[in-house]
């Protein structure tokens, strides 16, 4: 993985800190070129991967990158899945089944071989390799190395200890995508033993890591524990604690953790982006 | 010896409670009840937890120190009614009931049965409110004029969504899921409402009920101010709650990512500069061991479970103050009736 990954939150409204900055970025980021252009000027410094939720938005960047092939060589998108909101307003909205319908292709669910729905409902590994193709549909053609499980349903699986369902998950991104599954947490502790008790060595964990020990459950010091002890291929993100911490003392904090592979972080402003990256490449070499 | 806990109903809510009881190093979950049997499915094919389609049943086998009822706000009635008399400490989804007849019923049952009960409005987990909460009562913006309490979200997006939430039988609607929790944060922060006037329950997509419910409140210390919430405001990516408050030395606008004050006087015991200073979540919030879609939903349960472990009954979201949330939605309700609009 590259020392820095790109992160998609600005360009949909998600602040941790602020709603009304949520809402100023709603407005900058109302066009996709708008999208396109800050992931240029990402490019511009040097960063080619984008770590991105699967927005509907999404799809629109990825027909742009497809068209530019060309302009966009050697450049990878690491899908986060499922983009949690659209389904946990389906949920309340239309209830499980009802969202079921609704994400999977009629097609996908028509043609699934043992008989639609009513099979699903006994086959949850067949329906969750459906659930993954749909989500992953809008990235044909792009390079997507590494595919993570998105933090609201990791933690939901961490907490009501349905720990199998990751190595499952785990077996369909390797065979299906040829791709490295990873797992975004806020619960990165308790996530790592929950992978090695069924047998996922070195995995690539997304958590919390900040100097603040914001989003760190459980606390800064458990995390500092396992970064320096255990096998795992660490991301950090939030590494600014929603914006709390300035930069330099950010990426400062995150270079006395060397076992760090990767840093998640997003920008709006080409100077932002360019900053955080000299940081990052200062501290953390 | 860890607390054995159930939960009661499997919706969004539910299994999210589930997911944190779970995790709870205090606490065995050992068993759940839900009527979908997708769900029960899920659970019997990747879990232990012990399965119910009948909460009668579940209680009667189980030996539960408390149990967490996450079912349409209809079925709240007969589910804590079972549990208390069974001697069962009880956590319930917000709103408590359909109306404060069977509300005070439950709430004067879980006094005299001795257990712990409390409702998941958990806002007043979230540490901007409480910090709020505290700034109001230290009077920092002095003796104050006028509030607004608001929520949007973008819950309801099309008109052919049909879960219970878009059913007035089961307590659906914006007032019952949005609104109410608006009205408890005014209720525990500013003061109670003792009248509603002016209301406007508006259908925008919603055939049944209400989307969206205007309100003028006039609290028991004479304040008045304003509900607005609407549940389908695309403008909003998720439920965004929020509370204004105008005092004569100055202003607070609380939401749940940060707080911001501004002060016609400087408040040197506090440490507030005059005009603005703004407080974030990152410093306020409360520190938890697991987090799934917010800190407050696990401090709640934290709380939940210290009180049963401590016999000391909860200050913050009892029977007692949900009971009074569902008055004021009956004081609503009624106004609006009076506005010929309801």
């Amino acid at each position: 993985m590259d020392k820095v990954l790109f992160g998609d939150n600005q360009f949909f409204a998600v602040s941790h800190m602020s709603d009304e900055k949520s809402r100023q970025q709603a407005i900058r980021f109302k066009d996709d070129n708008s999208i396109i252009n800050v992931l240029d000027q990402a490019r511009c410094v040097g960063i080619n991967t984008f770590m991105c939720t699967t927005h509907e938005r999404i799809s629109n960047i990825c027909d742009h990158i497809r068209a530019n092939k060309e302009k966009y060589e050697g450049y990878k998108i690491y899908p986060c899945m499922p983009y949690a909101h659209k389904f946990a307003n389906a949920v309340t909205e239309y209830g499980y089944i009802g969202t079921i319908k609704k994400y999977i292709p009629g097609n996908l669910l028509g043609s699934f071989a043992k008989g639609g729905l009513a099979f699903v409902r006994k086959d949850f590994i067949s329906l969750m390799e459906l659930l993954v193709d749909a989500e992953m549909k809008m990235f044909k053609g792009i390079d997507t190395p590494v595919i993570f499980l998105q933090n609201v349903l990791v933690d939901l699986i961490l907490g009501l200890k349905m720990i199998t369902v990751f190595k499952e998950y785990d077996h369909y991104i390797r065979k299906r995508y040829n791709a490295e599954p990873g797992y975004i947490t806020m619960n990165m502790p308790a996530m790592y033993d929950a992978l090695s008790s069924v047998g996922i060595n070195n995995p690539i964990i997304c958590s919390s890591i900040n100097k603040l020990g914001f989003r760190m459950s459980g606390g800064k010091e458990i995390y500092e524990k396992y970064l320096a002890e255990k096998q795992f291929r660490p991301i950090a993100m939030q590494v600014l604690a929603a914006g709390a911490l300035k930069p330099k003392e950010a990426i400062e904090y995150l270079g006395k953790l060397p076992r760090i592979e990767s840093v998640l972080f997003g920008a709006s402003s080409r100077n932002h982006i360019q900053e955080t990256k000299e940081l990052i490449e200062k501290y953390m070499a | 010896m860890k607390l054995k806990g159930g939960v009661i109903g499997l919706g969004k809510m539910g299994i999210s409670h589930a997911a944190i009881v779970g995790t709870h190093p205090s606490v065995d979950l050992v068993a759940v009840c839900d009527t979908t049997s997708i769900v029960l499915d899920v659970f019997k094919k990747f879990s232990n937890i012990r399965l119910y389609h009948d909460y009668i049943k579940m209680f009667e086998n189980e030996n539960l120190d408390f149990v967490v009822i996450a079912t349409p706000t209809r079925l709240h009635y007969p589910m804590v009614k079972y549990a208390l008399n069974k001697k069962v400490n009880v956590l319930c989804e917000k709103p408590f009931c359909m109306n404060s007849i069977e509300g005070s019923e439950l709430e004067q049952l879980a006094v005299k049965n001795g257990l712990i009960n409390q409702v998941s409005y958990h806002n007043q987990f979230i540490g901007t409110f409480r910090e709020l909460k505290r700034l109001i009562k230290s009077g920092v913006i002095g003796e104050l004029v006028h509030f607004t309490g608001e929520a949007y979200g973008n819950v309801i997006t099309d008109e052919k969504g049909g879960t219970w939430r878009s059913d007035p039988k089961e307590g659906g609607g914006c007032l019952f899921d949005y609104a109410s929790h608006v009205i408890n944060l005014v209720q525990e922060i500013i003061g109670r409402p003792v009248r509603a006037n002016g209301t406007l329950r508006k259908k925008i997509l919603s055939k049944g009920v209400d989307d969206a419910v205007y309100s003028m409140l006039t609290l028991e210390n004479g304040l008045s101010g304003v509900l607005m919430v609407n549940w389908c405001d695309q403008t909003y990516r998720k439920m965004s709650t929020s509370l204004t408050i105008q005092g004569k030395k100055g202003k607070i606008i609380c939401d749940a990512t940060e707080i911001k004050i501004y002060l016609h006087e400087p408040q040197i015991r506090e440490g507030l500069d005059k005009g603005w200073t703004i407080k974030y979540i990152t410093d306020l919030a409360i520190p938890v061991n697991f987090y799934l879609r917010g800190e407050e939903y696990s401090a709640q349960i934290d709380h939940f479970i210290e009180c049963i472990a401590q016999k000391k009954q909860t200050e913050i979201n009892s029977f007692e103050q949900a009971l009074y949330t569902d008055k004021v939605i009956e004081m609503i309700i009624k106004d609006s009736k009076l506005q010929n609009n309801g």
